[in-house]
């Protein structure tokens, strides 16, 4: 069968939801959390790259490769936050992330 | 010189309690006062004063004034006088005795030269129809009271000066005594019903103020204010039955009411469906007034409290001019009640079962002072009886003579109280007739004149009433002449009883007995004159206030046309009649003298064997606890529900309270959103943007 769109889209939205699941069903460790954020990008970035070729617009994977350094970056910065609050509290349960707790 | 007699009673009051004030603030000047070094002597005088609670000695600073009167032992140190107290006095008691002089001569101008007066002041209220001016109204109605009110006044105010001598506030008593004159002289004045009302509660409020002139004491507070609140009682229906006489009659100023009253008769008007006839009405709601004023069955309950205040106030308010207010005020409006026949019978009614109910109580009373008190309200009810049957110049007659010898009694029993050091129940008295022998003779010529003995003042007036009630048409008239003269009996005997459980018999405190002494002459000096008073002021006034001279005197002050009929027939009256108040009287004086004199031992045995009437008429025919369990209970339950219930439960809870309850119930609902957990905001976020995009779905591009 022709893999046409849909089934590139399709995987980015089953990518997508588990990436969000991912950030919500998970209770146990913050780097989850991070992987799912990197989960989440890279379904865009499919979506991004699928509607590209499809459409013979380069735009798509110009603004696929932004996207893919934004991820990098954010996600030194997420694992290096996580290594200081890891020095200060000693737990990455996400569970114990409750000090905003009103 | 009307306005001198008025007001300058008005001034001494005024100076006085400036004095008072200001050395109140010397006195207090806003820290606690000094504790007095006398503490331990509140356990012996509370028992020798049945009155001084011990809890009254536990109130701050002035430990004297608390225990009221008892601060009178050897070595006991009391609160000093309060500065300007003597002027306070001489300012008082000196205007008082102008005031009083000047009265005298009034009556003589008024009465008996004819020479009315009506002066006016100001005008007080125009508004509408209601136009209402102050204005002194002097004839001869006005005149008699005059003449009781500033002597009894200006004799209380010299006596009072030997009484409190001991007490430290004495110029704020002086001051409300004078206020107190001023008071009842601006209502026997008075032009117009709203005038009358004026004094009508200043002499409440003034007698308020005296009977809880101690205040330390919760017992005077209490009485005072159950003297005010029955009073105010009366005073709805007085205020009513202003409002009537408005309604009925456009003016409230008594010449015109006098004049449209004849028109009056036998018109009705329209209230909640009800015709009532309106002359009787009114007169039944402005009697209401007199009955609390002057402590008629069913609103007497104050009086025997009010014996709380000092002896001196007792005698002024509550004896010769306060209490009469109401007599007055019926003879002043006798042109309205003589053309209500029902008003009238009620009025003759309501005033011989007082007569009979007070006597009665009496009888057992074992304070020198209640035994009085009651004595009061019963000879109050023979002047409401005479009122009722048209003789409204004989009640005025009974008011002038009780007066003097009322007011005797009250300061002879002070005179004995200040002797046996502030001891009141006549059974710890006995044998002070040798002790005290001025005050034990002028208890007796007031006793004598109490019991109507013949020649004395009492006499006259007493057993001219009685007649009257003889001559008179109608069923209240008979009922009200077996009542009067059963009481006369009855006033007899305890009358006399008093006489011989405090000056015969056996002394039954012994150490008491040893000091007595007898009073100052500052104090002896007004009994003797209201001794003199007691005897001379019958025979020569029975002229004026009765028979024939009585028209010539009271002119048109009193409406006297029935009465001209009943004076005529009293002198027709077969001689059984005539003598049956004196026999009553002598077959008193026997039975006081068998039981208390000859067979002290009868009393007891009869108190003993008759327990429930015994019990029944010492506790006033249970009328305090009666209206307790009818009125105050379901008052204080109504206002405790209002409180709690209304107040508290609906109003707070609805409102204030209520909301910032639903608002702490919303804040605690919106606080479990902020969980803190970094996953529950994810999702929060998630739920809002998919919500955004189905909108945005629906609302479709324009939305």
């Amino acid at each position: 069968m022709i893999i046409g769109l849909g089934h590139y889209l399709s995987v980015a939205a089953t990518v997508f939801t588990l990436g969000v699941l991912g950030i919500f069903l998970n209770r146990k460790n913050v780097i989850v959390i991070l992987m799912s954020i990197e989960l989440i990008l890279l379904s865009v970035n499919i979506n991004l790259v699928a509607f590209s070729t499809f459409l013979g617009d380069i735009v798509g994977q110009v603004y696929a490769l932004i996207v893919l350094t934004v991820a990098a970056a954010e996600a030194a910065i997420g694992l290096a936050i996580l290594v200081a609050y890891f020095r200060n509290r000693g737990s990455i349960a996400v569970d114990d992330i409750n000090l905003m707790k009103g | 010189m009307y306005q001198a007699i008025v007001l300058l009673p008005l001034l001494g009051a005024v100076v006085a309690g400036v004095i008072a004030l200001a050395g109140a603030r010397n006195r207090f000047p806003g820290e606690d006062p000094p504790s007095p070094p006398d503490d331990h002597h509140a356990g012996t005088h509370a028992e020798a004063n049945m009155h001084g609670a011990p809890v009254a000695a536990s109130q701050h600073g002035s430990c004297s004034a608390a225990h009221g009167p008892g601060a009178h032992d050897e070595d006991e140190e009391h609160e000093p006088s309060a500065a300007g107290s003597l002027l306070a006095e001489l300012v008082t008691c000196t205007f008082l005795v102008i005031s009083c002089v000047l009265s005298w001569i009034a009556f003589f101008d008024v009465g008996f030269a004819g020479h009315d007066a009506h002066i006016p002041l100001f005008t007080f209220i125009t508004f509408g129809d209601l136009h209402s001016e102050w204005a002194l109204r002097i004839d001869s109605l006005t005149a008699v009271m005059l003449v009781v009110v500033t002597t009894i006044s200006s004799l209380v105010h010299i006596y009072s000066v030997g009484y409190m001598e001991e007490d430290p506030y004495k110029p704020r008593f002086f001051a409300y005594l004078s206020f107190f004159t001023f008071a009842m002289l601006m209502l026997v004045t008075a032009d117009n019903l709203l005038q009358l009302f004026f004094g009508w509660e200043g002499v409440g409020l003034a007698s308020y103020l005296l009977i809880g002139f101690w205040y330390h004491k919760p017992e005077a507070n209490a009485a005072a204010i159950k003297a005010f609140i029955v009073n105010r009682v009366g005073d709805f229906g007085f205020s009513l039955g202003i409002f009537a006489v408005f309604y009925l009659t456009g003016a409230i100023d008594f010449d015109t009411i006098f004049a449209q009253a004849p028109g009056l008769v036998g018109k009705s008007f329209h209230f909640l469906s009800w015709n009532v006839d309106a002359l009787t009405a009114l007169c039944l709601l402005l009697f209401m007034g007199a009955m609390g004023k002057s402590a008629q069955f069913l609103l007497h309950t104050w009086l025997p409290d009010a014996m709380e205040g000092p002896t001196p106030v007792s005698a002024l308010i509550h004896a010769a001019t306060m209490v009469t207010a109401g007599v007055f005020m019926v003879a002043r409006l006798s042109p309205l009640f003589a053309l209500s026949a029902d008003a009238s019978a009620f009025v003759t009614f309501i005033g011989a079962t007082t007569a009979i109910f007070a006597a009665s109580v009496a009888l057992v009373q074992n304070d020198i002072k209640r035994i009085i008190a009651y004595s009061t309200c019963s000879q109050l009810g023979y002047m409401f009886v005479a009122m009722g049957v048209g003789a409204y110049s004989v009640g005025m007659f009974h008011l002038f003579t009780h007066a003097f010898f009322k007011a005797l009694l009250f300061l002879g029993s002070g005179s004995v109280i200040l002797a046996m050091h502030h001891e009141q129940d006549i059974r710890r008295m006995g044998g002070l007739r040798h002790k005290i022998p001025f005050t034990f003779a002028v208890m007796v010529i007031g006793t004598l004149a109490l019991t109507g003995f013949p020649l004395t003042a009492g006499f006259f007036s007493k057993d001219a009433i009685i007649e009257a009630d003889v001559t008179a048409q109608g069923a209240a008239a008979s009922y009200a002449f077996f009542m009067t003269t059963l009481a006369a009996a009855l006033t007899s005997f305890y009358s006399w009883r008093l006489i011989f459980k405090t000056f015969y018999g056996e002394p039954h405190d012994r150490r008491h007995y040893e000091e007595a002494h007898e009073s100052p002459k500052v104090m002896l000096i007004p009994l003797a004159v209201l001794a003199v008073g007691s005897i001379a002021a019958g025979w020569p006034f029975v002229q004026i206030f009765m028979g024939h001279g009585a028209d010539v005197f009271f002119g048109t002050s009193l409406k006297l046309t029935e009465a001209d009929t009943l004076f005529e027939e009293a002198e027709t009256l077969p001689i059984a009649i005539k003598l049956a108040p004196t026999i009553m009287m002598l077959g008193g004086l026997l039975v006081a003298w068998q039981f208390y004199i000859r067979r002290p031992d009868i009393p007891e045995a009869l108190a003993r064997d008759q327990r429930p009437l015994y019990e029944f008429l010492l506790n006033k025919w249970y009328f305090d606890e009666i209206y307790d369990l009818l009125f105050v209970r379901p008052t204080l339950w109504l206002g405790r529900l209002l409180w709690k219930g209304g107040d508290g439960f609906v109003i707070d809870g609805f409102g204030p309270d209520g909301v910032s309850a639903r608002v702490l119930d919303v804040t605690r609902n919106v606080i479990r959103l902020q969980t803190g957990y970094l996953y529950h905001y994810a999702f929060a976020m998630l739920i809002g943007v998919a919500a955004a995009i189905t909108w945005f779905m629906f609302a479709g591009p324009h939305g």
